[in-house]
C-alpha cells in the first residue's frame, strides 16, 4: 500500500495528524502512568509553550533554530542524500561564527559585524558538509556513514579547539569569552514588547525567509528542477545534463551552510558565547522535522514549531509537576520520530478504505 | 472435454478505468492460446484476476468446468495454474535448484529437500528438453535461460495451465524458436498455454485459437488458421493498419554525423566497441540491427554524451564533439543537446522519464536550461503552452499534463519522450528501440514521427533490435556483432537471411 492512492489533502494533513495524536496518545499513557493527569499535562503544556505570549516567544525561538536544521536535511533529500550530519555541520558553524566574531566584534558595528559572523558560520557549516560530498561523489563512499563520521570528529575537534585555544585566561567554564553587546541578533521584543523578556530575535525572521527562498528553489527554478531530479533517478539526471558529482557536492555545501546558520540563534540571540556541545541535538531533531514536514517549506514550519513548543512547554511541565522528568520531552519526541517517520504510512490503508467505502 | 479455463463475464475497473468489461471466452484444454491486444487493452489485468492478483468485481471463472474463486497466487498455484511473467522473479545470486525450491522448501533442514528437488529438476529438464543446470547460479545465465528455469520452476509445481506475459520481448531469434519449440513439448504432454504478445507473427506461428481484446473488451476469438495477421492487426487497432508508412524520396544532404575509429573498453578491459567507423547524412535513416547487447546501446550512449569512449573522434556538422581532455561524460549531454543532438534513449524509464515527475515536468527533462528565466526560475506558464500542444499534437492520452508520467502507458510515456525530443529541432536525433513495449496503434504514430523527421532533412541513427522496424524505417543499415560493424546494406538490399548471419557475426564479402 502506498500513499499514492491518498488524495493530496489525505497524505498531506490527514495522515500526519493522525500520527501525530497517535504520539500524543502514547505520551499521555506514559503521563498517566507517572501518576499525573495527562490532560491536566497537555494542558499546562499547550498554555506555556503557544497561549501564554512569552511562551510562544519562547517556541518560536527553539523553532527559528529547527527551521535552519530542518531545511538543512530536506535540501539534502530533495537530492536523495539523507545527510544526519546536520548536528555537526552547525556545530562547526558556530566555530566559524565565534572566530569571525572575535576577530572582529571589537572593531565593527553591528551591521556588519553580523552579516560576517553570519558568513562565517555558513562558510564553517558548508566546510562540514563538503567532505561527505565530496567522498560521496567522487569515492562513492555512503553519506550516511561519513556524516555520522563528521558528527563525531566535530565533537572531538571542537571539545579540542575549545579547550586549548578559546577558554579565556583564567576561566574554569568549557566556552569562549563573552562577544560583545554589538554581535548580539536584535531581538524581536524590542519592537514587540509583549513578548517580555525572550530571546526570539531576527533570526526567526531569516529562518521564515529562508523557507520562502528554498520553496521557490526547490520548486520553481531550474537548479530545483535538476535537484529534484538527481533525488529521484539519477540515471535520468545524467541523462538530462545534470553533473551528479558536481550537484552532490554543491547540495552538500549549501546543506551544510544553512546548518551552520542554525548557529546563529543559538549563539548570537541568546548565549552570546561558543560553548561546549551547544546545538545539543538541534541537528538530529532538523531529521525529524524534514521527515515529519516531508520537506515542505510549510510542513517544515509546522513541524519546527511543534518540536519548539515541546520543549518550551516540556520544561515548564517538569517544574510544574515533578513526577515527570524533563527527559520526557525527549521521550515524547522519540514518539513523534517513530510515528511520523518510521510509521508514515501505518493509517494510509485504513483511510483508503474508509474513502472507498464512502465511494460506494 | 471441458475447456481448461472458461471466463464468464469477468468485469473489473479501477477508479473510473473499465479494465475488463463483460469478459468471456474459453480456452481448451490442451492447447495454445494466443491473448493479443494493444497495452492497455486489459489483457494483463485479466491474467492478474486469474492468478489471484486483482479480484474481478464481477463474473465467473471456471477451471477445467469447475467455478473457483481465485482469491491469492497460492490458490492459483494449487489449481495448477503458473504464470512466467515478463519481468523474472528470481534471485541473481541463488542457483537455479535455490530460485526453484524458494516457496517450496519444505521443511526447516534443507539439505534432504534439496536433493530430491534436484532430481526432480534434473528429470524435468531431460523430458521438456529444457537445457538448464540446476546448480548454475542465475546472474552467469542468460536471458533465454533465465527465462527456461522460470518456466522449470512453474513445471515442477506441477502447472498445467501456463500463462507467459510477453516471454519474447527479450529473446534473440533463436532463443524465441527453442522456447517455441518447449511450448510444442508442453501441448504435447496435454498442457495448456495461454500466450500474451504483441507480436502477431508469433500467434501465427505457435497459437491454436486467438482472443483479441480491445479497451477491455473482447472482439474477436477465432481459430488461428482461420485468420491473418493483418485481420487481427485490424482487430486490435479498431482500424486498418498501414504496413508501408509513406516516405519522401531518398535524398541525403551533407554528412552530419562522422564517426571514426571508435573504440570502448570497460573496466576489466573488456572491448564493448571495436573501430567504429560510419556515417549519418542529413535526411536519412541509418539503422543499426543485431542482438541486444552487442555494442548498440554503448554506441547510442557516447554519442548522446551520457559515457565516453576510449578512442576515436567524432565529427558533427564537422566539428569535433568535445570529448577529448575530459575525464568524465558529466553534464556532457547538456552539451551536446545545445549542438542539435537529441536523444530517445533505449531505456525509457532508467534514462527517459523521472516516474514520479508529471507529464509536464517530464517535458522539460533535459532542456530545463532553455526554459528558464534571467532569474533561474523555469517559466512554467511558457512549459504548460508547450506541453498542452504537445500533448495534443503527438495525441498522447490522458492529455493531463498534471499526471504523473508513471501512470501513463508505456506508449503514451513513449509518446512524450519523442516528442520532448523532436520540439527541440535537432540536427540530428538518435533513437534507441523507439517501439519497445509499445502496442501497434502507437508503433504506427511513432514510425510516422521519425519519417516525418527524416523528410524534413534530420539526420537520424536508429537502433533496433526487431527487423521489421529496421525495414520500415531504415534507408541504409549496418549490423553490428560483437562491438563491431560485421555489414552495411541499403534498405533495397534488405535480407532478412544476410543480416541474420551479419548478426550472427558471420562476414559475407
Amino acid at each position: 500500500m502506498n500513499n499514492h492512492d491518498l488524495p493530496r489533502w489525505a497524505s498531506a494533513f490527514v495522515l500526519p495528524v493522525l500520527n501525530l495524536l497517535s504520539a500524543l496518545l502514547v505520551a499521555a499513557l506514559v503521563i498517566w502512568m507517572l501518576g499525573e493527569n495527562p490532560g491536566e499535562s497537555l494542558k499546562i503544556l499547550v498554555n506555556s509553550a503557544i497561549v501564554n505570549p512569552e511562551g510562544l516567544s519562547y517556541t518560536l525561538f527553539y523553532a527559528s533554530t529547527f527551521i535552519f536544521t530542518g531545511l538543512s536535511v530536506s535540501l539534502a533529500m530533495q537530492a536523495g542524500l539523507f545527510n544526519i550530519g546536520s548536528e555537526g555541520q552547525m556545530y562547526f558553524g558556530g566555530l566559524g561564527l565565534t572566530l569571525a566574531t572575535l576577530a572582529l566584534d571589537h572593531s565593527l558595528p553591528a551591521w556588519a559585524l553580523i552579516p560576517a559572523a553570519m558568513l562565517g558560520a555558513a562558510l564553517f557549516g558548508a566546510l562540514w558538509g563538503f567532505f561527505p560530498g565530496y567522498l560521496q561523489a567522487r569515492r562513492g563512499s555512503h553519506i550516511v556513514v561519513t556524516t555520522i563520521m563528521f558528527n563525531f570528529i566535530a565533537a572531538s575537534l571542537m571539545n579540542f579547539i575549545i579547550v586549548k585555544y578559546l577558554i579565556p585566561l583564567g576561566e574554569q567554564n568549557t566556552a569562549s569569552r563573552v562577544f560583545a553587546d554589538s554581535a548580539a541578533m536584535p531581538r524581536l521584543n524590542t519592537w514587540l514588547p509583549v513578548l517580555g523578556d525572550t530571546p526570539l530575535n531576527v533570526s526567526f525572521l531569516l529562518a521564515i525567509a529562508a523557507l520562502a527562498v528554498y520553496g521557490v528553489t526547490v520548486w520553481r527554478s531550474a537548479w530545483g528542477y535538476k535537484l529534484r531530479a538527481t533525488g529521484l533517478n539519477q540515471h535520468a539526471a545524467h541523462y538530462a545534463g545534470v553533473s551528479i558529482s558536481k550537484m552532490i557536492i554543491v547540495v552538500m555545501l549549501i546543506s551544510g551552510a544553512l546548518a551552520g546558520l542554525g548557529s546563529v540563534n543559538s549563539i548570537m540571540g541568546s548565549t552570546h558565547y561558543l560553548s561546549l556541545n551547544f546545538p545539543a541535538g538541534a541537528g538530529f531533531v532538523g531529521i525529524a522535522i524534514a521527515l515529519m514536514g516531508r520537506q515542505h517549506p510549510v510542513g517544515i514550519f509546522l513541524s519546527a514549531v511543534l518540536f519548539g513548543a515541546l520543549i518550551q512547554g516540556g520544561f515548564d511541565l517538569s517544574l510544574e509537576k515533578p513526577n515527570i522528568p524533563t527527559e520526557t520531552f525527549i521521550f515524547i519526541q522519540g514518539l513523534i520520530i517513530l510515528f511520523c517517520g518510521a510509521m508514515e504510512n501505518f493509517y494510509a490503508p485504513a483511510i483508503v478504505a474508509l474513502l472507498k467505502r464512502r465511494k460506494a | 472435454m471441458q475447456p481448461a479455463v472458461e471466463f464468464r463475464n469477468i468485469s473489473k475497473h479501477f477508479g473510473a478505468v473499465k479494465a475488463n468489461t463483460d469478459v468471456s471466452f474459453s480456452i481448451a484444454s490442451g492447447a495454445i492460446h494466443g491473448l493479443v491486444g494493444e497495452n492497455g487493452a486489459g489483457k494483463s489485468t485479466l491474467m492478474s484476476i486469474l492468478y489471484g492478483y486483482y479480484r474481478a468485481d464481477g463474473g465467473q471463472i471456471l477451471i477445467n468446468g469447475e467455478a473457483r474463486h481465485i482469491r491469492t497466487s497460492q490458490e492459483a498455484i494449487r489449481l495448477g495454474i503458473g504464470m512466467v511473467h515478463q519481468h523474472f522473479m528470481l534471485v541473481e545470486n541463488f542457483s537455479v535448484l535455490d530460485n526453484v525450491m524458494l516457496g517450496a522448501e519444505g521443511g526447516f533442514a534443507l539439505a534432504a529437500q534439496r536433493g530430491a528437488t534436484e532430481t526432480a529438476l534434473r528429470e524435468i529438464c531431460q523430458r521438456y528438453r529444457l537445457d538448464v543446470d540446476p546448480l548454475a547460479k542465475i546472474e552467469d545465465l542468460s536471458v533465454g535461460a533465465q527465462q527456461r528455469v522460470e518456466i522449470l520452476k512453474q513445471i515442477y509445481r506441477s502447472a498445467n495451465i501456463l500463462i507467459l506475459d510477453e516471454p519474447t520481448a527479450v529473446l534473440t531469434a533463436q532463443e524465441t524458436a527453442s522456447l517455441f519449440a518447449i511450448l510444442r513439448r508442453f501441448k504435447e504432454q496435454g498442457k495448456t498455454i495461454i500466450l500474451i504478445t504483441h507480436k502477431l507473427q508469433e500467434i501465427m506461428d505457435i497459437t491454436d485459437t486467438v482472443t483479441v481484446m480491445r479497451g477491455g473488451k473482447v472482439v474477436g476469438a477465432v481459430a488461428t488458421a482461420a485468420t491473418s495477421k493483418e485481420e487481427l492487426a485490424n482487430m486490435m487497432v479498431g482500424r486498418p493498419i498501414e504496413n508501408n508508412l509513406p516516405r519522401g524520396p531518398y535524398r541525403p544532404g551533407a554528412p552530419v554525423l562522422q564517426v571514426r575509429g571508435l573504440q570502448l573498453s570497460n573496466r576489466q578491459h573488456v572491448k564493448l566497441l571495436a573501430d567504429i567507423n560510419f556515417s549519418v547524412r542529413a535526411g536519412e535513416i541509418v539503422a543499426i540491427a543485431g542482438v541486444s547487447g552487442n555494442g548498440q546501446s554503448e554506441l547510442l550512449e557516447i554519442l548522446s554524451g551520457m559515457r565516453l569512449p576510449s578512442a576515436g573522434e567524432v565529427d558533427f556538422l564537422g566539428r569535433a564533439l568535445p570529448f577529448a581532455r575530459r575525464h568524465d561524460a558529466d553534464g556532457l549531454p547538456l552539451q551536446f543537446r545545445a549542438l542539435g543532438i537529441a536523444h530517445i534513449p533505449e531505456d525509457r524509464l532508467r534514462d527517459g522519464v523521472i516516474k514520479n515527475f508529471s507529464v509536464m515536468h517530464n517535458t522539460v527533462l533535459g532542456y530545463q536550461d532553455r526554459l528558464k528565466n534571467r532569474w533561474g526560475l523555469l517559466d512554467f506558464a511558457a512549459i504548460g503552452r508547450r506541453c498542452a500542444e504537445l500533448l495534443k499534437r503527438f495525441d498522447v492520452r490522458p492529455a493531463n499534463p498534471d499526471l504523473r508520467i508513471g501512470l501513463l502507458s508505456g506508449g503514451n510515456q513513449q509518446k512524450v519522450v519523442i516528442a520532448r525530443e523532436v520540439l527541440a529541432e535537432p540536427k540530428m536525433m538518435l533513437v534507441g528501440q523507439p517501439t519497445r513495449g509499445v502496442d501497434i496503434g502507437t508503433i504506427e504514430s511513432i514510425h510516422t514521427q521519425l519519417l516525418a523527421l527524416r523528410d524534413a532533412g534530420v539526420a537520424i541513427l536508429l537502433v533496433s533490435v526487431e527487423l521489421e522496424e529496421v525495414r520500415a524505417l531504415a534507408d541504409r543499415i549496418l549490423v553490428m556483432c560483437g562491438g563491431k560493424i560485421t555489414g552495411e546494406l541499403t534498405i533495397d538490399e534488405f535480407d532478412t537471411t544476410r543480416i541474420g548471419l551479419l548478426m550472427g557475426g558471420m562476414h559475407h564479402e
